[in-house]
Protein backbone atom coordinates (compact mmCIF):
# COMPACT_ATOMS: atom_id res chain seq x y z
CA UNK A 1 0.00 0.00 0.00
CA UNK A 2 2.75 2.26 0.13
CA UNK A 3 3.58 2.31 -3.32
CA UNK A 4 0.34 2.89 -3.95
CA UNK A 5 0.50 6.04 -1.58
CA UNK A 6 3.52 7.54 -2.84
CA UNK A 7 2.63 6.74 -6.47
CA UNK A 8 -0.72 8.60 -5.59
CA UNK A 9 1.25 11.44 -4.40
CA UNK A 10 3.32 11.93 -7.16
CA UNK A 11 0.62 11.01 -9.58
CA UNK A 12 -1.51 13.97 -8.28
CA UNK A 13 1.11 16.76 -7.84
CA UNK A 14 1.89 16.41 -11.53
CA UNK A 15 1.33 19.12 -13.76
CA UNK A 16 -1.14 16.84 -15.98
CA UNK A 17 -3.38 16.19 -13.38
CA UNK A 18 -3.48 19.60 -11.72
CA UNK A 19 -4.14 20.85 -14.79
CA UNK A 20 -7.63 18.66 -14.74
CA UNK A 21 -8.07 20.00 -11.66
CA UNK A 22 -8.10 23.65 -12.09
CA UNK A 23 -10.23 22.69 -15.33
CA UNK A 24 -13.26 21.00 -12.93
CA UNK A 25 -12.87 23.73 -10.44
CA UNK A 26 -12.98 26.46 -12.63
CA UNK A 27 -15.98 25.13 -14.23
CA UNK A 28 -17.59 24.27 -10.85
CA UNK A 29 -16.95 27.80 -10.28
CA UNK A 30 -18.96 29.13 -13.14
CA UNK A 31 -15.48 30.87 -14.21
CA UNK A 32 -15.52 31.48 -18.17
CA UNK A 33 -12.70 30.05 -19.01
CA UNK A 34 -13.04 27.67 -22.22
CA UNK A 35 -11.20 25.97 -24.99
CA UNK A 36 -12.87 26.56 -28.40
CA UNK A 37 -13.64 23.74 -29.78
CA UNK A 38 -11.14 23.86 -32.62
CA UNK A 39 -8.04 24.33 -30.35
CA UNK A 40 -9.56 21.17 -28.52
CA UNK A 41 -9.92 19.29 -31.62
CA UNK A 42 -6.31 20.21 -32.84
CA UNK A 43 -4.81 19.37 -29.74
CA UNK A 44 -6.98 15.70 -30.01
CA UNK A 45 -5.39 15.38 -33.52
CA UNK A 46 -1.91 16.46 -32.45
CA UNK A 47 -1.92 13.80 -28.91
CA UNK A 48 -3.37 10.60 -31.04
CA UNK A 49 -0.92 11.61 -34.20
CA UNK A 50 1.60 11.39 -31.56
CA UNK A 51 0.87 8.38 -29.68
CA UNK A 52 -0.28 6.33 -32.51
CA UNK A 53 3.36 7.26 -33.83
CA UNK A 54 5.48 6.78 -31.10
CA UNK A 55 3.81 2.97 -30.57
CA UNK A 56 4.44 2.15 -34.52
CA UNK A 57 8.08 3.03 -33.86
CA UNK A 58 8.53 1.15 -31.26
CA UNK A 59 7.00 -1.93 -32.42
CA UNK A 60 9.52 -1.19 -35.74
CA UNK A 61 12.80 -1.19 -33.34
CA UNK A 62 11.86 -4.25 -31.32
CA UNK A 63 10.05 -6.40 -34.06
CA UNK A 64 6.78 -7.89 -34.15
CA UNK A 65 5.71 -9.60 -30.70
CA UNK A 66 4.04 -12.56 -30.12
CA UNK A 67 2.13 -11.07 -27.69
CA UNK A 68 0.64 -9.42 -30.08
CA UNK A 69 -2.23 -11.25 -31.41
CA UNK A 70 -2.96 -12.72 -27.69
CA UNK A 71 -3.52 -9.04 -26.89
CA UNK A 72 -5.32 -8.08 -29.62
CA UNK A 73 -7.27 -10.92 -28.96
CA UNK A 74 -7.84 -10.27 -25.30
CA UNK A 75 -8.49 -6.42 -25.87
CA UNK A 76 -11.54 -7.24 -28.46
CA UNK A 77 -12.80 -9.90 -25.66
CA UNK A 78 -12.68 -7.34 -23.08
CA UNK A 79 -14.16 -4.83 -24.99
CA UNK A 80 -17.14 -7.24 -25.63
CA UNK A 81 -17.66 -9.02 -22.71
CA UNK A 82 -16.99 -6.11 -19.77
CA UNK A 83 -20.59 -4.59 -21.02
CA UNK A 84 -22.41 -7.68 -19.57
CA UNK A 85 -20.32 -7.18 -16.55
CA UNK A 86 -21.38 -3.52 -16.27
CA UNK A 87 -24.50 -4.27 -16.98
CA UNK A 88 -25.20 -6.48 -14.52
CA UNK A 89 -23.13 -4.02 -11.87
CA UNK A 90 -25.61 -1.77 -12.86
CA UNK A 91 -28.81 -3.85 -12.58
CA UNK A 92 -27.87 -4.67 -8.73
CA UNK A 93 -26.62 -0.53 -7.94
CA UNK A 94 -28.70 1.42 -9.66
CA UNK A 95 -32.36 1.70 -10.41
CA UNK A 96 -31.69 2.23 -14.20
CA UNK A 97 -33.92 0.67 -16.83
CA UNK A 98 -32.41 -1.89 -19.24
CA UNK A 99 -32.14 0.71 -22.19
CA UNK A 100 -30.37 3.28 -19.89
CA UNK A 101 -28.56 0.38 -18.10
CA UNK A 102 -27.30 -1.45 -21.28
CA UNK A 103 -26.09 2.08 -23.31
CA UNK A 104 -24.03 3.00 -19.90
CA UNK A 105 -22.40 -0.66 -20.13
CA UNK A 106 -21.58 0.30 -23.77
CA UNK A 107 -19.35 2.64 -22.61
CA UNK A 108 -17.43 0.42 -19.87
CA UNK A 109 -16.59 -2.56 -22.78
CA UNK A 110 -15.15 0.30 -24.95
CA UNK A 111 -12.05 2.51 -23.38
CA UNK A 112 -11.14 6.48 -23.42
CA UNK A 113 -7.96 6.91 -25.15
CA UNK A 114 -6.87 10.31 -23.08
CA UNK A 115 -6.67 7.85 -20.11
CA UNK A 116 -4.70 5.69 -22.12
CA UNK A 117 -2.40 8.87 -22.86
CA UNK A 118 -2.08 9.64 -19.58
CA UNK A 119 -1.62 5.94 -18.68
CA UNK A 120 1.82 6.29 -21.19
CA UNK A 121 2.53 9.37 -19.32
CA UNK A 122 2.41 7.58 -15.71
CA UNK A 123 4.47 4.04 -17.15
CA UNK A 124 7.14 6.55 -18.95
CA UNK A 125 7.35 8.58 -15.72
CA UNK A 126 7.94 6.04 -13.26
CA UNK A 127 10.43 3.66 -15.79
CA UNK A 128 8.42 1.26 -17.48
CA UNK A 129 8.46 0.71 -21.34
CA UNK A 130 5.18 -0.62 -22.66
CA UNK A 131 4.71 -2.87 -25.91
CA UNK A 132 4.23 -0.52 -28.42
CA UNK A 133 1.39 -2.49 -30.39
CA UNK A 134 -0.55 -1.50 -27.28
CA UNK A 135 -1.80 1.57 -29.32
CA UNK A 136 -3.26 -0.98 -31.63
CA UNK A 137 -4.91 -2.87 -28.69
CA UNK A 138 -6.66 0.34 -27.86
CA UNK A 139 -7.71 0.93 -31.63
CA UNK A 140 -9.19 -2.67 -31.38
CA UNK A 141 -11.10 -2.29 -28.52
CA UNK A 142 -13.38 0.86 -29.43
CA UNK A 143 -16.12 -1.05 -31.24
CA UNK A 144 -16.67 -4.41 -29.79
CA UNK A 145 -18.34 -2.82 -26.59
CA UNK A 146 -21.56 -1.50 -28.86
CA UNK A 147 -22.40 -4.16 -30.60
CA UNK A 148 -22.60 -5.99 -27.14
CA UNK A 149 -24.89 -2.78 -25.60
CA UNK A 150 -27.28 -3.24 -28.90
CA UNK A 151 -27.59 -7.20 -28.46
CA UNK A 152 -28.39 -6.02 -24.61
CA UNK A 153 -30.80 -3.53 -25.81
CA UNK A 154 -32.08 -5.32 -28.45
CA UNK A 155 -33.15 -8.69 -26.41
CA UNK A 156 -35.76 -6.91 -24.18
CA UNK A 157 -37.10 -5.22 -26.94
CA UNK A 158 -36.27 -2.61 -24.84
CA UNK A 159 -35.92 0.99 -26.26
CA UNK A 160 -38.78 0.93 -29.46
CA UNK A 161 -37.54 -1.56 -31.30
CA UNK A 162 -34.24 -2.09 -30.34
CA UNK A 163 -31.20 -0.52 -30.85
CA UNK A 164 -30.50 0.85 -34.70
CA UNK A 165 -27.58 0.03 -36.25
CA UNK A 166 -27.03 0.11 -40.28
CA UNK A 167 -24.26 0.10 -42.61
CA UNK A 168 -23.34 4.18 -42.09
CA UNK A 169 -23.02 3.84 -38.37
CA UNK A 170 -20.68 0.83 -38.90
CA UNK A 171 -18.47 2.89 -41.16
CA UNK A 172 -18.70 6.00 -38.96
CA UNK A 173 -17.73 3.69 -35.94
CA UNK A 174 -15.20 1.49 -37.52
CA UNK A 175 -13.72 4.21 -39.46
CA UNK A 176 -14.40 6.88 -37.31
CA UNK A 177 -11.35 9.87 -36.78
CA UNK A 178 -9.64 8.65 -34.16
CA UNK A 179 -9.35 4.93 -35.19
CA UNK A 180 -8.13 5.84 -38.65
CA UNK A 181 -5.44 8.49 -37.15
CA UNK A 182 -4.37 6.53 -34.37
CA UNK A 183 -4.05 3.23 -36.76
CA UNK A 184 -2.51 5.97 -39.53
CA UNK A 185 -0.13 7.02 -37.12
CA UNK A 186 0.92 3.64 -35.79
CA UNK A 187 1.11 2.51 -39.64
CA UNK A 188 3.49 5.32 -39.92
CA UNK A 189 5.75 4.92 -37.02
CA UNK A 190 6.07 1.12 -38.03
CA UNK A 191 7.28 1.76 -41.42
CA UNK A 192 9.49 4.83 -41.16
CA UNK A 193 10.69 3.55 -37.34
CA UNK A 194 13.50 6.10 -35.63
CA UNK A 195 14.40 7.18 -38.68
CA UNK A 196 11.48 8.70 -38.96
CA UNK A 197 11.17 9.37 -35.63
CA UNK A 198 14.42 11.33 -35.39
CA UNK A 199 13.29 13.55 -38.05
CA UNK A 200 10.08 14.92 -36.45
CA UNK A 201 10.79 14.23 -32.49
CA UNK A 202 10.92 17.76 -31.93
CA UNK A 203 7.33 18.52 -32.63
CA UNK A 204 5.40 14.72 -31.45
CA UNK A 205 8.06 14.47 -28.43
CA UNK A 206 9.20 17.16 -26.53
CA UNK A 207 5.82 19.25 -26.30
CA UNK A 208 3.44 16.17 -25.80
CA UNK A 209 3.30 16.95 -22.21
CA UNK A 210 2.36 20.40 -22.53
CA UNK A 211 -0.25 19.51 -25.06
CA UNK A 212 -1.66 16.86 -22.83
CA UNK A 213 -1.74 19.20 -20.15
CA UNK A 214 -4.03 21.84 -21.76
CA UNK A 215 -5.98 19.17 -22.79
CA UNK A 216 -6.63 17.79 -20.00
CA UNK A 217 -7.65 20.99 -18.43
CA UNK A 218 -10.14 21.35 -21.19
CA UNK A 219 -11.03 17.52 -20.09
CA UNK A 220 -11.74 19.18 -16.53
CA UNK A 221 -13.61 21.88 -18.11
CA UNK A 222 -15.88 19.64 -19.91
CA UNK A 223 -16.29 17.01 -16.89
CA UNK A 224 -16.83 20.12 -14.70
CA UNK A 225 -19.78 21.15 -16.83
CA UNK A 226 -21.68 17.72 -17.11
CA UNK A 227 -21.27 17.33 -13.42
CA UNK A 228 -22.69 20.62 -12.77
CA UNK A 229 -25.91 20.68 -15.18
CA UNK A 230 -26.24 16.90 -14.57
CA UNK A 231 -26.16 16.55 -10.90
CA UNK A 232 -29.94 15.68 -10.50
CA UNK A 233 -29.71 12.09 -12.85
CA UNK A 234 -26.27 10.96 -11.30
CA UNK A 235 -27.78 9.51 -7.62
CA UNK A 236 -25.69 7.87 -4.93
CA UNK A 237 -25.52 4.03 -6.61
CA UNK A 238 -24.86 5.64 -10.14
CA UNK A 239 -21.56 7.47 -8.89
CA UNK A 240 -20.17 4.38 -7.17
CA UNK A 241 -20.74 1.95 -10.33
CA UNK A 242 -18.61 4.88 -12.04
CA UNK A 243 -16.26 4.26 -9.67
CA UNK A 244 -16.06 0.88 -8.60
CA UNK A 245 -16.73 -0.56 -12.25
CA UNK A 246 -13.17 0.69 -13.38
CA UNK A 247 -11.86 -1.19 -10.42
CA UNK A 248 -13.44 -4.52 -11.57
CA UNK A 249 -12.26 -3.81 -15.44
CA UNK A 250 -9.05 -3.36 -14.17
CA UNK A 251 -8.73 -6.62 -12.56
CA UNK A 252 -10.38 -8.00 -15.37
CA UNK A 253 -7.55 -6.44 -17.56
CA UNK A 254 -4.58 -7.08 -15.20
CA UNK A 255 -5.62 -10.93 -15.23
CA UNK A 256 -5.71 -10.93 -18.70
CA UNK A 257 -2.35 -9.06 -18.82
CA UNK A 258 -0.90 -12.19 -16.88
CA UNK A 259 -2.55 -14.50 -18.81
CA UNK A 260 -0.80 -12.92 -22.07
CA UNK A 261 2.67 -12.23 -19.86
CA UNK A 262 2.57 -8.49 -20.57
CA UNK A 263 5.66 -6.16 -19.60
CA UNK A 264 4.92 -3.86 -16.46
CA UNK A 265 4.04 -1.36 -18.69
CA UNK A 266 1.87 -3.61 -20.69
CA UNK A 267 -0.37 -4.43 -17.63
CA UNK A 268 -0.72 -1.13 -16.52
CA UNK A 269 -1.85 -0.36 -20.29
CA UNK A 270 -4.41 -3.16 -20.72
CA UNK A 271 -5.70 -2.54 -17.24
CA UNK A 272 -5.97 1.26 -18.14
CA UNK A 273 -8.15 0.47 -21.20
CA UNK A 274 -10.65 -2.66 -19.47
CA UNK A 275 -10.90 0.20 -16.95
CA UNK A 276 -11.64 3.41 -18.77
CA UNK A 277 -15.14 4.06 -20.27
CA UNK A 278 -15.42 5.71 -24.05
CA UNK A 279 -16.92 9.37 -23.96
CA UNK A 280 -16.38 10.06 -27.71
CA UNK A 281 -17.13 7.11 -30.10
CA UNK A 282 -19.87 5.33 -27.96
CA UNK A 283 -22.01 8.33 -27.54
CA UNK A 284 -22.26 8.94 -30.80
CA UNK A 285 -23.07 5.66 -31.88
CA UNK A 286 -25.57 5.77 -28.82
CA UNK A 287 -27.27 8.98 -29.87
CA UNK A 288 -27.75 7.45 -33.38
CA UNK A 289 -29.12 3.96 -32.32
CA UNK A 290 -30.60 4.58 -29.52
CA UNK A 291 -31.74 8.09 -28.84
CA UNK A 292 -34.28 7.14 -25.79
CA UNK A 293 -31.12 6.43 -23.82
CA UNK A 294 -30.12 9.80 -21.54
CA UNK A 295 -26.43 11.03 -23.13
CA UNK A 296 -26.94 13.08 -19.27
CA UNK A 297 -26.39 9.38 -17.56
CA UNK A 298 -23.73 8.43 -19.76
CA UNK A 299 -21.76 10.62 -20.72
CA UNK A 300 -21.34 12.67 -16.89
CA UNK A 301 -20.88 9.04 -15.77
CA UNK A 302 -18.29 8.21 -18.10
CA UNK A 303 -16.58 12.14 -18.18
CA UNK A 304 -17.46 13.05 -14.98
CA UNK A 305 -16.79 10.36 -12.54
CA UNK A 306 -15.03 7.83 -14.19
CA UNK A 307 -12.50 9.54 -16.11
CA UNK A 308 -11.24 11.56 -13.19
CA UNK A 309 -11.06 8.45 -10.71
CA UNK A 310 -9.19 7.17 -13.15
CA UNK A 311 -7.03 10.11 -13.93
CA UNK A 312 -6.29 10.66 -10.22
CA UNK A 313 -6.27 7.91 -8.38
CA UNK A 314 -6.60 4.63 -11.04
CA UNK A 315 -3.73 5.04 -12.59
CA UNK A 316 -1.50 4.56 -9.60
CA UNK A 317 -3.25 2.01 -8.36
CA UNK A 318 -3.32 0.12 -11.33
CA UNK A 319 0.25 0.54 -11.48
CA UNK A 320 0.29 -0.66 -7.89
CA UNK A 321 -1.30 -3.36 -8.83
CA UNK A 322 0.69 -4.10 -12.07
CA UNK A 323 4.11 -3.57 -10.31
CA UNK A 324 2.98 -6.36 -7.85
CA UNK A 325 2.06 -8.59 -10.25
CA UNK A 326 4.88 -8.72 -12.80
CA UNK A 327 7.44 -8.72 -9.88
CA UNK A 328 8.77 -5.60 -10.37
CA UNK B 1 -39.14 46.23 -56.06
CA UNK B 2 -38.24 43.15 -57.83
CA UNK B 3 -40.86 40.18 -58.08
CA UNK B 4 -40.82 38.23 -54.92
CA UNK B 5 -42.08 35.00 -54.27
CA UNK B 6 -43.75 33.02 -51.45
CA UNK B 7 -41.27 30.11 -49.90
CA UNK B 8 -41.05 27.91 -46.68
CA UNK B 9 -37.97 27.69 -44.50
CA UNK B 10 -37.87 24.73 -42.78
CA UNK B 11 -35.24 24.54 -40.01
CA UNK B 12 -34.21 21.68 -38.31
CA UNK B 13 -31.69 21.66 -35.13
CA UNK B 14 -30.88 18.39 -34.56
CA UNK B 15 -28.01 16.80 -32.33
CA UNK B 16 -24.37 16.43 -34.39
CA UNK B 17 -24.19 12.94 -35.31
CA UNK B 18 -27.83 12.64 -36.94
CA UNK B 19 -26.49 15.58 -39.49
CA UNK B 20 -25.02 13.48 -42.45
CA UNK B 21 -28.59 11.21 -41.93
CA UNK B 22 -30.80 14.08 -41.57
CA UNK B 23 -28.95 15.52 -45.20
CA UNK B 24 -29.37 12.47 -46.66
CA UNK B 25 -33.03 12.41 -45.93
CA UNK B 26 -33.42 16.38 -46.87
CA UNK B 27 -31.90 15.14 -50.69
CA UNK B 28 -34.03 12.02 -50.85
CA UNK B 29 -37.02 14.44 -50.66
CA UNK B 30 -36.01 16.11 -54.11
CA UNK B 31 -34.56 19.06 -52.12
CA UNK B 32 -30.71 19.55 -52.80
CA UNK B 33 -30.50 22.80 -51.43
CA UNK B 34 -30.05 23.75 -47.91
CA UNK B 35 -27.27 24.88 -45.37
CA UNK B 36 -25.59 23.55 -41.98
CA UNK B 37 -25.01 26.23 -38.78
CA UNK B 38 -23.24 25.16 -36.25
CA UNK B 39 -24.96 25.70 -32.75
CA UNK B 40 -23.15 27.09 -30.21
CA UNK B 41 -24.60 26.52 -27.68
CA UNK B 42 -28.15 26.55 -26.01
CA UNK B 43 -30.65 24.44 -23.30
CA UNK B 44 -34.23 22.67 -23.69
CA UNK B 45 -35.93 19.85 -22.68
CA UNK B 46 -33.07 17.36 -22.69
CA UNK B 47 -30.71 19.61 -20.75
CA UNK B 48 -27.95 22.19 -21.97
CA UNK B 49 -25.08 21.58 -24.32
CA UNK B 50 -22.49 23.26 -25.60
CA UNK B 51 -19.64 23.69 -28.19
CA UNK B 52 -17.08 24.56 -26.16
CA UNK B 53 -14.44 21.96 -25.67
CA UNK B 54 -15.95 19.24 -27.16
CA UNK B 55 -13.84 16.32 -28.18
CA UNK B 56 -16.65 14.09 -29.07
CA UNK B 57 -19.36 14.76 -31.64
CA UNK B 58 -22.03 13.45 -29.21
CA UNK B 59 -22.90 16.26 -27.06
CA UNK B 60 -23.04 18.99 -29.91
CA UNK B 61 -25.88 20.22 -32.05
CA UNK B 62 -26.04 21.78 -35.63
CA UNK B 63 -28.75 23.48 -37.27
CA UNK B 64 -30.04 22.67 -41.38
CA UNK B 65 -31.78 25.13 -42.77
CA UNK B 66 -33.63 24.70 -46.24
CA UNK B 67 -35.95 27.39 -48.17
CA UNK B 68 -38.11 25.14 -50.90
CA UNK B 69 -41.37 25.89 -52.61
CA UNK B 70 -44.50 25.46 -50.53
CA UNK B 71 -46.05 22.25 -52.54
CA UNK B 72 -42.64 20.60 -51.70
CA UNK B 73 -43.22 21.34 -47.81
CA UNK B 74 -44.91 17.95 -47.20
CA UNK B 75 -42.81 15.19 -49.18
CA UNK B 76 -39.61 17.05 -47.02
CA UNK B 77 -41.97 16.55 -43.66
CA UNK B 78 -42.26 13.18 -44.30
CA UNK B 79 -38.95 12.20 -45.53
CA UNK B 80 -37.32 13.61 -42.74
CA UNK B 81 -39.95 13.21 -39.72
CA UNK B 82 -39.06 9.30 -39.69
CA UNK B 83 -35.91 10.19 -38.51
CA UNK B 84 -35.73 12.76 -36.03
CA UNK B 85 -38.86 11.53 -34.56
CA UNK B 86 -36.83 9.78 -32.16
CA UNK B 87 -34.41 12.33 -31.58
CA UNK B 88 -33.64 15.00 -29.60
CA UNK B 89 -34.09 18.21 -31.53
CA UNK B 90 -36.65 21.54 -32.95
CA UNK B 91 -38.54 21.16 -36.27
CA UNK B 92 -40.19 24.46 -37.26
CA UNK B 93 -41.46 25.93 -40.27
CA UNK B 94 -41.79 29.38 -40.97
CA UNK B 95 -43.29 31.37 -44.06
CA UNK B 96 -40.71 33.71 -46.32
CA UNK B 97 -40.14 35.14 -49.58
CA UNK B 98 -37.69 34.35 -51.96
CA UNK B 99 -36.82 36.87 -54.95
CA UNK B 100 -35.88 33.87 -57.70
CA UNK B 101 -38.31 31.00 -57.05
CA UNK B 102 -37.18 28.77 -60.14
CA UNK B 103 -34.15 28.00 -57.73
CA UNK B 104 -35.99 26.28 -55.29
Amino acid sequence: MTGFFDLALANLGSPLILSFILGVAASLARSNLSIPEATAKAMSIYLLFAIGFKGGVSVADHGLDPALVKTLVGGLALSAGLPFVAFVLLKVMTGLDRTNAAAVAGHYGSISIVTFVAGTSVAEANGYAHEGFMVAVAAAMEAPAILSALWLIGRSGGAAGGGRMDAGLWREILLNGSIVLLVGAFLIGLVTGKDGLAEIESFIVTPFKGVLCIFLLDMGLVAGRGIRENRAVIRPGLIAFGIVMPIVGAAIGVAAAALIGLSTGGTLLLMVLAASASYIAVPAAMRVAVPEADPGIYLTLSLGITFPFNLTLGLPLYLAVARYVTGA
Amino acid sequence: MPQMHEAKRVSFIIETPMQSRLTAAIEEAGVTGYSIFPVLGGSGASGRWSREGQVGRAGGMVQVVCIIRPDRLEALLEHTFRLVERHIGVVSVTDCQVLRAERF
